[in-house]
């Protein structure tokens, strides 16, 4: 093992004049690389063959049509790119002005530490708790409800429910906001103070120094967290599982409920070809992010 | 002998840039007491000093991206004390990565002639002549990461400049630079001021920088104004204890009749290209290092009257470390 | 200077608006007691509740098993990329961002499929129980955060300089890792650990799908439809207990961190 960094000093080209040696330190590699590819890869792997065979094992596309005819199936897709969307875009807006507020706070204040570790807790938290809050304030009998009534504010009686497309929508907000003040931050931070200064010793107004300099260079990344913000959102089950038990038809509850096998026999196979479309919309969003990384690379780059 | 400060009534009338009295307090510390200083029409002045001696913010203070705790800045007679950095008519380069890095070199030229509501054509041509004047015509469609560090401050030293501005900030723009592209940028910049014949404020710590460039030379510490002249006096007499050390190295002696006397009560400040090694009816020491310059070489000398630096012409016979010689004040 | 105050404070109060409301409100509501009035009896029922008891501790368990196994994984990956592999660096990082987006519930489809076609003894000992099926997946799910911590802490300590520094004075590379990165790391580390706790319980759409029933949140789901007034109150609870962890985490670290940070960069002078 120790031989590995004999020479630790070398420039990152440096080692490529000895392949063999590049070779022996990729192994420090290959345990993640395995795990990864057996506990991610396998399942994935199960997935697309399942959805290309019938429930005797023989090849068929029947399952992908399926999945992608139904009515049902269309009307959940539609449902959860709409959901996925208008949370990321709301998610993204609110989160980059709420990164910035706090950015301008001094970097150990404990403003800054209890957003940091809030947004850490709350991207990744989801879920269950996120439902039970959400059902705590906004149900029937929730404290912001009853505040809302009192204030001549009814809810419920203009048609609201929390186990709506609209109630999801709005808890859904609640992790997307954190994760993206999580992915902004680093680009908000790599805007150089002398770019504000320079501007503005120019003669630029706040407002232009935003337009035409500040967004410019946020654009990719602000595009690309976005991207994920779509993704986690389209991907995100256990809140709506939570929240509506599943009476809200959307791409991973279709997936659930054709797996639990209490519809038709070979079911579950159409439920994969749903993964595998799940899959293929995400590798889309992928495919941008890493795109668009690239792009704001670009800037950093001196 | 030296004016170590001339009074604001004296110089108002061809002042271009006036500090009065102007103090910035950051919570305890006193980054600038009183700073009183007039930049002369057309002329650069180098504000000097170590790092934390309140010569930047003296800058950010002029630029407008900091507000004075008390004073006035004027600016062409006109007090800017209360104006918005964006409206204070000033151009700045920045120590580095200052270039707005969507933008390319001429963008960046043209952005301020922009937020000045010029129009496209006479932009293009104002950042292309500007770009020519730096020496860089052929890179105009260049993004930032695409040039050099030295190229980048071209481009930053032309966007101020195309502006026409009333006063050049340069906020030590060659720190961040190698030394061989540091010196060619010091000597264009100092071509390009005088071509132009705009006002300057050079702020730097380098001393040999400074001296390089500068019409006077403005030594500050502490917050306070040590010695302003022009470079060859702030040299050759510094007004105080502080400015002998900083701007070069300076030996401090006993002399007696312009010899350097053990004993004697009467001192004086020599620099160490004033020091002859060798010399026959010097005071004995030992070298104590020796430092090869080209040119000439630095030696410490230990003596009686305590170690001396004194740079001798570099030649063979030179005394080497532990060896004995001789060293008197020449001339 | 003071209009560009005004937008900051407007947004910091819609946050805490929109983000303490549903905090506060379950609190409230977790607090109701069943005749009216206040109390605390939801948050002893946990006491009481074998069912719920069990659960907690099965979800600790496997809490801890999948952290130990994330930092295995990840804290000598990101040492050795940083390393020998620096132009890997943004490999690594999009391949940590997939299991954000692979959907649980697909990952979950995948591996019921296997459960329900595939036998022999590597897959029953795989799906014997609840800990056993689901910690690889987990650490499947925690992997992206828990790497972009650990790098974060990388980038803030001089790695290379450390790890030169204890080899020349005679620590093998596991020493070194172990006696010196990590110590260096810590906060990072923790602070991955706890994010780890906090998908654990809140995961529920994998072990739903492949019908373990016996950990906490799904326990804490069921409770709910006949007493949501416990499940509110656990919720919040292991939300708040997460928190208060990672921000003692922050403030312990951040103390420490001043020292570790005096390396030199190109950084502003300050006037």
């Amino acid at each position: 093992m120790s031989s590995l960094l004999d020479t630790p000093t070398a420039a990152p080209d440096a080692p490529a004049a000895r392949p063999e040696r590049r070779w022996r330190a990729a192994l420090g590699l290959l345990p993640f690389a395995l795990y990864f590819l057996v506990f991610l890869g396998g399942p994935l792997y199960f997935v697309i063959s399942g959805a290309f065979t019938d429930a005797d094992g023989r090849p068929t596309l029947g399952n992908l049509v399926a999945s992608l005819m139904s009515p049902q199936y269309l009307l959940a897709f539609r449902q959860s790119l709409l959901l996925s969307a208008v949370t990321a875009v709301i998610g993204a807006v609110f989160g980059t002005f709420l990164a910035q507020a706090v950015l301008t706070a001094r970097p150990r204040s404990p403003l800054r530490r209890t957003v940091s570790t809030a947004s850490g807790v709350l991207a990744y938290f989801g879920g269950v708790p996120l439902a039970f809050a959400f059902i705590a304030a906004l149900g029937q009998t929730g404290l912001a409800t009853a505040w809302l009534r009192s204030a001549g504010i009814d809810l419920y009686a203009s048609g609201f429910r929390i186990d709506s497309l609209t109630g999801l929508a709005l808890t859904y907000v609640y992790f997307q906001i954190p994760l993206m003040v999580i992915l902004i931050t680093p680009a908000l931070e790599g805007l150089l103070p002398q770019w504000r200064e320079a501007a503005e010793n120019l003669g630029a107004s706040a407002w232009s120094y935003w337009r035409l300099v500040a967004l410019p260079v946020l654009a990719p990344a602000f595009a690309g967290a976005t991207l994920v913000l779509f993704g986690n959102a389209f991907a995100a089950y256990a809140t709506a599982l939570a929240l509506t038990s599943g009476s809200i038809p959307l791409v991973p509850t279709a997936i659930a409920s054709a797996l639990s096998g209490n519809v038709l026999v070979g079911q579950a196979n159409v439920g994969l070809a749903l993964g595998l479309d799940m899959v293929v919309v995400i590798a889309i969003v992928m495919v941008a992010y890493l795109w668009l990384q690239r792009r704001a690379a670009r800037w950093s780059r001196r | 002998m030296t004016a170590v400060q001339k009074s604001p009534a004296e110089t108002a009338t061809d002042a271009a840039v006036e500090f009065r009295g102007v103090s910035r307090v950051f919570g305890e510390t006193r980054a600038l007491d009183g700073l009183d200083l007039a930049l002369r029409r057309g002329e650069l002045l180098a504000l000097l000093g170590p790092s934390g001696c309140g010569k930047t913010t003296a800058l950010r203070l002029l630029a407008g991206f900091d507000r004075p705790t008390s004073g006035e800045i004027r600016i062409d007679g006109r007090d800017v004390t209360g104006v918005p950095a964006s409206k204070r008519d000033t151009g700045m380069v920045f120590q580095a990565y200052s270039l707005f890095p969507t933008m390319t070199a001429a963008e960046n030229v043209a952005f301020g002639l922009r937020m000045r509501k010029v129009g496209g054509a006479e932009r293009g041509r104002r950042a292309a002549e500007l770009l020519e004047l730096v020496g860089l015509g052929d890179r105009g469609g260049s993004y930032p990461h695409e040039l050099s560090g030295g190229q980048q401050q071209r481009v930053a030293l032309a966007r101020a400049l195309a502006v026409r501005p009333s006063v050049l900030l340069l906020d030590e723009p060659l720190s961040a630079l190698d030394a061989r592209v540091r010196v060619q940028l010091r000597d264009e910049i100092r071509r390009l001021q005088l071509a132009e014949g705009i006002t300057t404020l050079f702020v730097t710590h380098d001393q040999s920088e400074a001296l390089a460039v500068a019409d006077r030379v403005a030594v500050l510490n502490a917050g306070r104004m040590e010695q302003v002249d022009v470079p060859q006096e702030v040299y050759a007499r510094p007004a105080t204890p502080f400015v002998a050390e900083f701007v070069g190295v300076m030996n401090t002696v006993p002399v007696s009749g312009g010899r350097i006397t053990p004993g004697a009560a009467e001192t004086t400040q020599v620099r160490p290209e004033a020091l002859l090694v060798g010399a026959p009816d010097g005071l004995a020491g030992t070298v104590l290092t020796s430092t090869f310059l080209g040119p000439v070489t630095r030696l410490v000398i230990r003596t009686e009257v305590g170690e001396l630096t004194a740079d001798a012409v570099t030649r063979p016979g030179l005394p080497a470390i532990g060896e004995h010689t001789t060293v008197q004040i020449s001339g | 200077m003071t209009r560009g105050r005004r937008w900051r404070v407007v947004v910091l109060a819609l946050a805490a608006l929109y983000f303490l409301v549903p905090l506060v409100a379950s609190a409230e509501f977790s607090l109701r007691a069943p005749g009216g009035g206040y109390g605390v009896a939801n948050y002893t029922r946990i006491a009481e509740d074998p069912v719920l008891l069990s659960a907690l501790f099965t979800s600790l368990r496997i809490a801890v098993l999948t952290a130990v196994i994330v930092l295995l994984l990840v804290v000598p990956t990101a040492v050795w990329v940083r390393l020998r592999f620096p132009s890997l660096a943004a490999v690594l990082e999009s391949a940590t961002i997939l299991p954000i987006v692979i959907p649980p519930v697909v990952m979950a489809a995948g591996i019921a499929f296997v459960q329900a076609n595939l036998g022999g003894p590597v897959f029953r000992a795989l799906f014997d129980s609840s800990t056993s099926a689901l910690t690889p997946f987990y650490v499947i799910l925690a992997l992206p955060f828990a790497y972009r911590a650990v790098d974060n802490g990388l980038a803030a300590i001089p790695l290379r300089t450390l790890v030169e520094a204890a080899r020349n004075l005679g620590a093998g590379m596991t020493t070194a890792l172990v006696r010196v990165i990590l110590p260096a790391i810590r906060s990072a580390v923790l602070g991955a650990a706890f994010l780890t706790l906090a998908l654990v319980l809140g995961e529920i759409v994998i072990a739903r799908i492949l019908l373990y029933t016996d950990t906490f949140p799904i326990a804490v789901v069921e409770t709910g439809r006949s007493a949501a007034g416990v499940s509110v109150a656990l919720s919040l609870a292991s939300l708040l207990l997460t928190w208060v962890l990672l921000l003692a985490v922050s403030f312990v670290g951040g103390r420490r961190r001043r020292s570790l940070r005096s390396r030199p960069s190109v950084r502003r002078r300050t006037p």
